[in-house]
């Protein structure tokens, strides 16, 4: 008997169980709303169902998310991937309506090179602005988030740019072997950045800079090299974001695009596991976070909830999701419950454990 | 010595604030007394510009106020009510001689106005209504009716109801993509749109949703009716841009937009009569933004004292496909 309940307490201490948790838990909730919300069926020589509909939808806030990833794990914050996954999407489009041939392959491939290396830039000048300059991230990057959707506005005249380019609307809508692209892309961003920092020092090192930059760099650490890259990394990701979006509806809307984008990839970091503190992220937790937000979006279509109560669902979910995750939060619920009827060989320990921890 | 200097600072400042408020005080009353002889300064705040029917309006004011020599001071709210309180507070400062504004949501607009209205600026409300029992807030209400516009789109669906029956069991059920949450249109459309199917039982809403009015709500509200009702007959798009992100959900569904499932929208942008023209869509009401011109006209009445009807509509109609093809050449928008 004590030897599984430790196993069970070993298991249940691994960071990632309550984010998994989370998301099982409401794909039930939709399969007894719905039975039959698993379905998938071979449409067009391509998967389809609801469940290839959340990973095609969850793909611009993992992107966004992975590079909110790395700038939290250095202690920092990016408000700014909303407005920038919009300025891209507006060079891309403006860009590729206006070439000589809307429809070919180079046109798109040239497009999107333009408009991923302009977000690099962008992302730059936010960790110039945090790292020489030393202004605090949130404001830093609220500069940006600020003035790129008039960037963006001022690039497409405020105009709904549409564009007729089959290999661009690929990008959110094209399959490759029966799977979206749209989260191949994503995905292959997710695997290139586990490589890059977890088989490399950089994770280490960006781990450093979170958790103490002056020290780190007394160390030897290059800090502001580190801090910069990262910013630049997370600009290059709301960019693809960006064309993403905007190849699914195969139009840029300046206004709306990418709005509050970095709130939901935000909630998919913090839900992943990763500390806003800084000094340790968990990229396959931000994978699920993210899919977390996106199966929650389906969740209020999939069980009907009235457009008036979207938002309140969604934050009660979603703090019901932060209170699992939070340990002090977990053992009041055990003294709580264990004041009701039941063994007391098990709810013992629970009270001393938290009356030690005070 | 700090303090002097800032004490002084702020004398001066604020004697050449009350100069030009005496300036712009008797620039008003010279316009009311030689009967709006010098150029009207209007402030327009304007919602955002979340869909081309929007973009269009702003085109629309923007012409008109050039053309009827109005100085148009013009600020968008990108889709945020403080924005917008905000731009009329600063109009207030700036003391012009009529605001008009398209108001983002129907409610909580009564302190501002009432800042207006002490401040003797006359209010126009443009495209969307307010929803104030204080009438006196404002002149006029000048735009398009969305409870006929709703009613408008409810009856073609009555009116083609055997057509409108795609898979013939008798039930015609029909999903809503609604605007945004508390705007106006999305309300008063809706409302129309339920009251006018009543006519005929079989006709029922079985799902309806918020698509923000843009084209990636629409898709993804869309994509998600697809997946968990059964039977869709008819799509009603409270605007054409949802109504266009919907055919694509639908397209990547397997299914045909238009035929196996009907789609009214309301609007008529130019997208959206070139996807009715393809057939695509099958009724659009419209819902004109060109109401520019008619601005500037009830914006001179109101300054020259004349009365106003507090009810102006902007004319209007609807299209099939048919016409779709025959309007789509001239469409301005």
């Amino acid at each position: 008997m004590p030897e599984t309940q430790t196993g069970l307490q070993r298991a249940l201490r691994h960071p990632l169980v309550w984010p998994v948790l989370a998301l099982v838990v409401l794909l039930v909730v939709n399969v007894v709303a719905k039975p039959g919300f698993f379905d998938i069926r071979m449409q067009d020589g391509h998967l389809y169902g609801n469940l290839i509909d959340i990973v095609r939808n969850s793909a611009p806030v993992l992107l966004v998310a992975l590079g909110m990833t790395l700038v939290i794990a250095t202690r920092g914050i990016d408000l700014s991937v909303g407005a920038i996954a919009a300025i891209s999407a507006a060079i891309a489009c403006t860009r590729i309506v206006g070439a000589g041939d809307e429809g070919a392959l180079t046109t798109a491939v040239m497009a999107c090179t333009y408009a991923l290396a302009v977000c690099i830039v962008l992302g730059a000048w936010n960790g110039f602005l945090v790292s020489v300059l030393g202004i605090q991230p949130i404001i830093a990057t609220l500069v940006l988030m600020v003035a790129g959707r008039g960037i963006s506005m001022a690039i497409t005249d405020g105009q709904i740019t549409t564009v007729h380019n089959t290999w661009f609307s690929d990008l959110a809508t094209g399959y490759v072997l029966t799977l979206p692209i749209a989260f191949i892309i994503a995905l292959g961003i997710l695997a290139l950045t586990a490589v890059l920092t977890r088989r490399t020092a950089l994770g280490m090192l960006i781990e450093a800079v979170g958790i103490n930059p002056e020290a780190s760099r007394l160390a030897g650490v290059r800090s502001r090299t580190i801090i910069w890259t990262v910013y630049a990394f997370s600009g290059f990701c709301a960019g693809i974001a960006g064309l993403v979006i905007a190849a699914n509806t195969n139009s840029v809307n300046a206004n709306s695009l990418g709005l509050w984008i970095e709130l939901d990839a935000i909630l998919a970091v913090v839900i992943g596991g990763t500390s806003l503190a800084g000094g340790r992220f968990s990229l396959t937790g931000t994978l699920i976070g993210a899919l977390f937000i996106a199966t929650l979006a389906r969740t209020v279509n999939n069980i009907g909830i009235p457009s008036e109560l979207n938002y309140l669902f969604k934050a009660v979910v979603v703090i019901a999701v932060c209170l699992l995750q939070s340990p002090k939060a977990r053992s009041a619920f055990r003294v709580r419950r264990s004041s009701g009827p039941g063994s007391p060989g098990s709810t013992a320990p629970a009270l001393v454990k938290t009356g030690s921890a005070a | 010595m700090l303090k002097k200097t800032l004490i002084a600072a702020t004398a001066i400042t604020l004697s050449a604030f009350a100069l030009t408020a005496c300036g712009s005080d008797s620039d008003g009353g010279d316009d009311k007394a030689s009967d709006a002889g010098g150029p009207i300064t209007m402030g327009f705040a304007q919602v955002g510009a979340e869909s081309g029917w929007r973009t269009a309006n702003t085109k629309s004011i923007q012409d008109s106020a050039k053309d009827a020599g109005v100085d148009l001071k013009f600020t968008d709210a990108q889709g945020k009510q403080e924005n917008q309180i905000q731009a009329i507070r600063s109009y207030i400062q700036q003391k012009v001689d009529v605001i008009a504004f398209s108001p983002v949501v129907e409610t909580g607009w009564d302190a501002v106005l009432q800042e207006a209205k002490a401040a003797n600026i006359p209010v126009i409300l443009t495209d969307r209504a307010v929803d104030s029992k204080d009438t006196s807030l404002y002149k006029t209400f000048l735009g398009s009716d969305f409870v006929v516009e709703g009613q408008k789109a409810g009856q073609w669906v009555v009116d083609n109801a055997a057509d409108a029956d795609v898979n013939g069991d008798g039930k015609i059920n029909v999903v809503q993509l609604e605007g945004t949450t508390g705007a106006a249109p999305a309300i008063d459309r809706g409302e129309g749109f339920a009251d006018t199917i009543k006519a005929d039982p079989s006709i029922k809403v079985v799902a309806s949703q918020t698509g923000d009015f843009t084209r990636d709500g629409g898709k993804q509200v869309m994509e998600s009716f697809l997946q968990s009702q059964d039977g869709i007959d008819v799509l009603f798009a409270q605007n054409d841009d949802m109504g266009l992100g919907a055919i694509e959900a639908i397209e990547a569904a397997g299914l045909t937009p238009g035929k196996d499932i009907k789609i009214i929208t309301v609007d008529a942008v130019h997208d959206g009569m070139q996807a009715l023209s393809d057939g695509k869509i099958n009724f659009i009401v419209e819902c004109s933004p060109l109401l520019g011109p008619q601005l500037m006209d009830v914006a001179e009445k109101v300054l020259a004292g004349d009365k106003v009807d507090p009810r102006i509509l902007t004319k209007e109609t609807t299209f099939n496909q048919e016409q779709a093809t025959a309007a789509l050449p001239d469409r301005q928008y």
